[in-house]
Parts: C-alpha cells; sequence; structure tokens
C-alpha cells in the first residue's frame, strides 16, 4: 500500500503526458471530484469515462511499441494452459480464435494480465470475454489462489429486466455525487415517482449514514439496496430496485451542469431502460464488479511459482476484502507501468534460464492436455448449451455466494455446483469443431473453468466466519446489521493450493500485520 | 415480438457467403439486439446447426467490438448508439431485418458478422499516440491545458474504434477515426512536438491499409455512436496540409 501511494502520483502525470484528456479546471489545472468511501474531492477524472480513457492511453503506447518493432501483438489468442519447467514458469499453450491452432509460446517468464473472474456469476458489468481461465489454468499448475470469496458488488447497477439478460451495465459511481437514493416509505407503493410526496420518500442511505450519505463505500451501498428491497420497497417492474434522483440536483446547478457532468452516462441509461433520467429518477441495483481476490503474489508480483507474474486485477494484493472507488484503475497501472518492470527485470537478472524450446516434454504435455480438453468439449455432444449452464451456476453463485453469505447457503451451493459440474461435462452441447473461429467452444472451456473456481470460492467463502468488506456472512453482524470482523482469528490472507481433481484445496495462511493502522469497527454514520 | 431476420453467413474468409433467413419468435422489447441474436443462436445450437458467430464484448457501447449493418444502417436505426446498446423496442413486431458485416476492402470478414478491424491498430502504431517513455512524465500541472481545449480533445477521445464510420463511408475511408485520434492529441500541450510526423505516419498508415479516400461525404459522423463531429477531419486536413509543407521546406528529412 504504501509503494502503491508512491508511485499513484506518478501514474496522473504519465497518463497526462500520453495524452489522456483529464476534466480540467478554468484555470487549466487537473479538475478533481469525490468517489464512494472518500468524504474529499480527490479522484481526478474523464467525465463518465476515466477506465476508457486510461485504456486507451494505455493501448496507444503499447501501439507505439509494436510499431517501434518491440512488442509483436497476438490478437484473438487465448492462454489454455502455464508450461512449467523445473519449477519455473517457461511459457503457455494458445489457442488462435481464427484459425483453431494450438502453439506453444516459450519464455524466460510470463505475466498475467488477464483481469477477475467476475463473470463466474454470469451476470455482472465486466465485458462478456473476461474469464478465469488463465489464472484457473495457472493456479492448477501450482499458484497460490487468494482470497477467492472477496468479491465487489457495486451498488450502481440497471436493474435486471428479464430472463434474456446477458451482462448488466454499470452506472459510473460518480453518479452518487449528486444523485439522491431513495425507496417509498411504504411497502408495496406502486405510485410513480413523480406521484410520491417528499415525505414519504425514504433517503435510507441519508437517514443511516449522515456523515457519508450517498456516498458511503460501494458494499455498504449495495447490501442497504438489498435490505430495503427485501423489506418489500424495491421499486420497477421486477421489485428489485431503488431510485437515483437527480431532481435536487437538477434544480441546485442546472440541467446543463448535470449534462456536462454525466450526459453520457445519462444517454447510455436511456438507451437500455427506454426512460429519460432527466425527468424520471433511474432505477439502480446492485451488481457484481470486481474481484478482489485472485492469485497470489509477493511483493515483487511473483506468484507461488518462479517466474509467473501476477498484475492489475488478476492478482489479490492491494485490495482486501474491499476496494474503493476509482483504485483498481491506480493498482493496475502502477503494477504494469512502475512496479513490473523493476521485478521483472530483477527476476531475470537472476538468470540465465536453461534454453528451452516447445519440444521440451512439459511443453509437449502441457500441449497434450489442451488439446485433450478440447476434445472432451467437443465430445459430449449433449442436449443443453453452454450459456444454458453458466446462467444456472450465475444463480447459484448471486443466491448463496453473493450479496449475503450463510453456512447453510454455502453447503447447499457447494453441492449444487457440484452436481451440475458433473451435469455439464455429461449434457453440454458444443456446436462446431477445434478448427477455425468457434464461440462456443471458447465459452465451453470458461465455463468448465469458473466451475471449479466456483467451489473454491464457496470453500473460502465458507471457512472465512467473520465478516469484512465485500464478505458478509449473515451469522456475523453487528445488532444494528454491520458486518462484524473477527481479527483475532482471520487477520489473514487465505491462499489456497491446488491438489488435484477432487482433492480438498490446501489452505496457506499469511497473516496480516498491521504497524501503523489498526483494523477497526468501520462507521460510516 | 416475431420477427424475420435474415443474415449473412460465410464459414470462412475464403466462403463467397450468403444471406440465410431464420423466424425469431417471442422477442422482448427489453432486449437488446445482441440478446436476440443470443436467443436466435441458443436454439441453433440446440437444433444441431451452427451458431451465428458476431463479435461482441462490453456489451455498453464502450469497446467497440460489436459493430454490425442492421437493414443498412452501421449499428442499426437509432442515432448515437453501438449494437449493443439498440434494444428491440426500436423494431416492431412482424419486420424483417437484415444484418451483414461491415463491408470495407480494410476489414477483410472473418466469420458470419466478425471483421478484422486489425487495420485501425496500425494506423494508430504509426503516430497515435504521444512518446512518454514511463517514468519520464514532467508533473503533470506544470503545463496548464485550457478547458475549452481539455473539452474539445476529449469529445474527440470519445472514439471506440468500432469501425461504423467505415462501414457507411461510400469510400471505405477510415477519415473520422483517423483524424479524431489527431485532433484529440494535437489539441493538447503535450501532442505538440510529434503532432506533424503524426498526421503524416497516421493518413500513411490509412491508405496503406486499404482504407478509401474521404471525398466528405459526411456519412461516418451520422453514423458514429459516440458522435465524433465531421470537422476533426477539417482539423486533420489543415495539419496535413502544413505537415506536407514543412517537409517540403526541409528537403531529406
Amino acid at each position: 500500500m504504501h509503494r502503491l501511494a508512491q508511485v499513484s502520483v506518478e501514474i496522473i502525470d504519465q497518463c497526462v503526458a500520453q495524452g489522456v484528456p483529464f476534466a480540467r479546471e478554468y484555470g487549466g489545472l487537473l479538475d478533481t471530484r469525490s468517489f464512494g468511501g472518500a468524504q474529499v474531492q480527490r479522484t481526478f477524472y474523464a467525465r463518465g469515462q476515466t477506465g476508457q480513457q486510461l485504456l486507451l492511453g494505455a493501448y496507444q503506447a503499447l501501439e507505439r511499441q509494436i510499431g517501434l518493432g518491440n512488442v509483436e501483438m497476438n490478437s484473438r489468442h487465448e492462454m489454455l494452459e502455464l508450461v512449467i519447467v523445473d519449477g519455473k514458469a517457461r511459457g503457455i499453450v494458445v489457442r488462435d480464435l481464427v484459425t483453431g491452432e494450438i502453439s506453444t509460446e516459450m519464455a524466460d517468464a510470463v505475466v498475467l494480465a488477464s483481469g477477475g473472474y467476475g463473470n463466474v456469476f454470469y451476470l455482472s458489468t465486466n465485458a462478456k470475454g473476461c474469464n478465469v481461465t488463465a489464472t484457473w489454468r495457472a493456479h492448477r499448475k501450482g499458484a497460490y489462489f487468494a482470497n477467492p470469496c472477496y468479491t465487489q458488488i457495486h451498488p450502481t447497477c440497471i436493474p435486471v429486466s428479464g430472463d434474456h439478460q446477458s451482462k448488466l451495465t454499470l452506472m459510473s459511481e460518480s453518479l452518487r455525487n449528486d444523485g439522491r437514493v431513495w425507496v417509498p416509505k411504504a411497502e408495496g407503493d406502486d405510485r410513480s415517482p413523480k406521484d410520491i410526496p417528499e415525505d414519504e420518500r425514504d433517503y435510507y442511505l441519508e437517514r443511516i449514514y449522515p456523515s457519508f450519505g450517498n456516498l458511503v463505500p460501494r458494499d455498504i451501498a449495495s447490501r442497504a439496496a438489498k435490505a430495503v428491497c427485501d423489506q418489500g420497497r424495491g421499486v420497477g417492474p421486477t421489485k428489485l430496485g431503488v431510485y437515483l434522483d437527480f431532481a435536487d440536483a437538477i434544480n441546485r446547478l442546472g440541467r446543463q451542469a448535470i449534462e456536462a457532468k454525466y450526459g453520457n452516462l445519462f444517454e447510455m441509461y436511456e438507451r437500455i431502460t427506454g426512460e429519460d433520467p432527466y425527468e424520471v429518477p433511474m432505477r439502480i441495483y446492485p451488481a457484481v464488479h470486481y474481484t478482489m481476490g485472485g492469485l497470489w503474489v509477493d511483493y515483487d508480483l511473483q506468484s507461488t511459482i518462479p517466474g509467473l507474474f501476477v498484475i492489475g486485477e488478476a492478482n489479490f494484493s492491494d485490495h482486501g476484502a474491499n476496494r474503493l472507488g476509482a483504485s483498481a484503475l491506480m493498482q493496475g497501472l502502477a503494477d504494469g507501468y512502475f512496479v513490473l518492470p523493476s521485478t521483472l527485470a530483477n527476476y531475470l537478472a537472476s538468470g540465465p534460464l536453461e534454453k528451452v524450446d516447445a519440444s521440451h516434454p512439459e511443453a509437449v504435455a502441457a500441449r497434450a492436455d489442451v488439446e485433450d480438453r478440447i476434445g472432451r468439449l467437443l465430445a459430449v455432444n449433449g442436449d443443453r448449451t453452454v450459456d444454458s449452464f453458466h446462467r444456472e451456476l450465475g444463480q447459484i453463485m448471486w443466491e448463496h455466494c453473493g450479496m449475503e453469505r450463510s453456512e447453510a447457503g454455502l453447503r447447499k451451493a457447494i453441492d449444487e455446483i457440484r452436481a451440475l459440474r458433473d451435469q455439464f461435462w455429461q449434457r453440454v452441447r458444443v456446436s462446431g469443431d477445434g478448427e477455425g473461429l468457434n464461440q462456443s467452444l471458447e465459452k465451453a472451456g470458461r465455463v468448465a473453468d469458473f466451475f471449479e473456481l466456483a467451489e473454491l470460492m464457496c470453500i473460502d467463502a465458507l471457512h472465512r466466519e467473520e465478516s469484512c468488506g465485500g464478505h458478509f456472512r449473515a451469522e456475523h453482524q453487528t445488532p444494528d446489521g454491520e458486518a462484524q470482523r473477527d481479527d483475532e482469528r482471520f487477520a489473514y490472507v487465505a491462499a489456497w493450493e491446488y491438489t488435484g481433481t477432487g482433492e480438498p484445496s490446501v489452505l496457506h495462511k499469511e497473516d496480516l500485520k498491521f504497524e501503523y493502522v489498526h483494523p477497526s469497527q468501520r462507521s460510516y454514520k | 415480438m416475431n420477427l424475420t431476420l435474415r443474415i449473412w453467413r460465410q464459414s470462412d474468409p475464403t466462403d463467397k457467403g450468403r444471406m440465410v433467413t431464420y423466424p425469431v419468435d417471442d422477442v422482448s422489447p427489453d432486449m437488446s439486439f445482441l440478446e436476440m441474436l443470443d436467443v436466435l443462436n441458443e436454439r441453433l445450437i440446440l437444433a444441431g446447426e451452427e451458431p451465428v458467430a458476431f463479435d461482441h464484448d462490453c456489451r455498453e457501447g464502450i469497446c467497440g467490438a460489436c459493430g454490425m449493418m442492421i437493414n443498412g444502417n452501421a449499428h442499426g436505426p437509432q442515432r448515437g448508439t453501438t449494437a449493443c446498446q439498440l434494444h428491440m423496442r426500436q423494431f416492431s413486431d412482424g419486420e424483417t431485418i437484415d444484418i451483414e458485416p461491415w463491408r470495407a476492402r480494410a476489414f477483410p470478414v472473418i466469420k458470419d458478422l466478425v471483421v478484422n478491424r486489425g487495420a485501425f491498430d496500425k494506423i494508430v502504431a504509426a503516430g497515435g499516440y504521444i512518446t512518454a517513455p514511463t517514468g519520464s512524465a514532467p508533473e503533470a500541472h506544470s503545463t496548464p491545458v485550457a478547458k475549452a481545449n481539455a473539452d474539445a480533445a476529449f469529445e474527440s477521445a470519445a472514439c471506440i474504434g468500432c469501425g461504423a464510420c467505415v462501414a457507411a463511408c461510400p469510400n471505405g475511408s477510415g477519415m473520422l477515426f483517423t483524424a479524431a485520434k489527431v485532433t484529440q492529441l494535437s489539441l493538447l500541450p503535450q501532442g505538440q512536438p510529434e503532432r506533424y510526423t503524426r498526421v503524416i505516419g497516421m493518413v500513411d498508415a490509412h491508405d496503406e491499409a486499404g482504407f478509401g479516400g474521404c471525398t466528405n461525404a459526411g456519412e461516418c459522423t451520422v453514423v458514429c455512436p459516440k458522435g465524433i463531429p465531421l470537422n476533426t477531419i477539417g482539423r486533420l486536413n489543415g495539419d496535413y496540409l502544413k505537415a506536407t509543407a514543412k517537409r517540403g521546406d526541409t528537403p531529406g528529412t
């Protein structure tokens, strides 16, 4: 954290130098705004698309290196296996998604920057292509998976509209700066929001958390939304939603000011729901957004496999049990721009490493594993689609390993996941063959890995008998319903070691030592 | 809603391709266009047929992957909207919808609706960046940027590289994409040192990649889901003219 805080200042300098168009004040200096979990304005931003603009800045810098011939880019390729030689990560097996060709790339080190695993829930704010396969394959080869149950449920997403739903859209958290969250005071109040008078509305975040109000951290805002919906006070056709109302902000600042700040988000909302948020309050509901867990790494971002480095959301570092706004961008850019270049070079300097090529027995075996797996997926030829399994897995996870978890629920989920996984390998239908572009084959491999991950997430959630951050155990809450920590027993990182298919994973504990700031019960009241 | 879809099917780059008709019943107006295609694909898979391949990723209008021609319009009938953000309430019961891939020489079809937009990467690699080696950046506040310029740069930076501009252009030109990046970077003080080499590099790469020339037809800006204005191309032309003049002034560079 200390290092992250140090280098984070340079991130902004770096991105500004690359031409990322951050918001500016009239004096020409960078503008800042407040964000969830913070009571001061200290977050730099680029309208509602800061992440997108930072990504484009990095993409342009990468394209420059490609143009210079320093980097070779293989787009539309997917890593399906890690190659380990003499205990060190020495390569990967990839499938060319266009031709279907399987090939092996050997190297002195491997860096995974493959993102998080939120799509295990099927519905999430992640892009559809996000998956756990790269990190899960590394986990199966010996890299410990840390804190898999720490998932972040984001409070401001557009609610689900029906069974056909394929993904959930995040409305940037910045909206909570100016929007006020409310539900009707009465249960089952079906009136249109404009017909509900002020004194019959419950601005529940402002009521329960007067000092942070609508800007409480994400986990608290999410759970509060679930709580009011569980009380029967949810809004919208599914009753799984709460209002995010901009009427006050529009009256105070004018429609133009709101348009300048959030125009693109309001437009996106209207496209999806067919409702105009300038006139009718937005409806929002929590959705899976980020996974704090990931492959365990040391201070050098190296996993438990020497030579395998993991950066960004794919690793477990920096965010503990609950990430705060803007810090995923900070971590991803810090890891990639400023930490890895030093630590990776240090590892390479410890060489030279023995020369190996794709004919090494370990590389040949890894490749054979990949081919065998693809063959097995294609051979089932059953009667259910990959998506139908994925959707069902997601429902189990959302129900039992989502915003609130309990021992009974988690035990039930583990049984259900195992049964469904068996069904998957007997009944899945993957159309086409291994040659050429085959999107159902791609999905099938990813869902097979999600099944294994899902079970480990539930095991981790079950073993952690406390509530902390994004992990809320129903049995462990304070009398007023807040997360009840147990630092006596659980102040550690849970790093799980894979020991074989069907074998129980082995838990390794890395104790958390707090030298300056000591953990305590949070209060946002 | 019940719909009839006519979809371009092409098994690989060498296949000639053809339109194939599929009826789709029970479409909800709340579905996105891609979710409607998901429903079709689920049925095709269970019927033992090959599902329709199409690119998609974020499904919230920011990654640029999902472009397709819908009834002859890039991204479909709704202005300022990507295909993934287009919802079925824009269509009516009983309608026949034609769905085709981007048609442009620089974007060869890989399969069905999937095209290779790698030519855009080549344009960016030829100058669509600011050289700023990591760790050497000056303090961000040492160079103020006028708010008006920052806002205008942002407007161009909103480009998601989807390729709709190319697909809509009668010449298959990628000039709006190129101009958006040129405009963003040339409006910022950080982009000045490379301003003129950038525009020449990018325009040359654009032409080499097989994009057509710009004749100011203006179709591009109409279909652009991010509303990139046509005047960015004017700015590009201005910079290009100055750049070639400068190059002429100093022979040998």
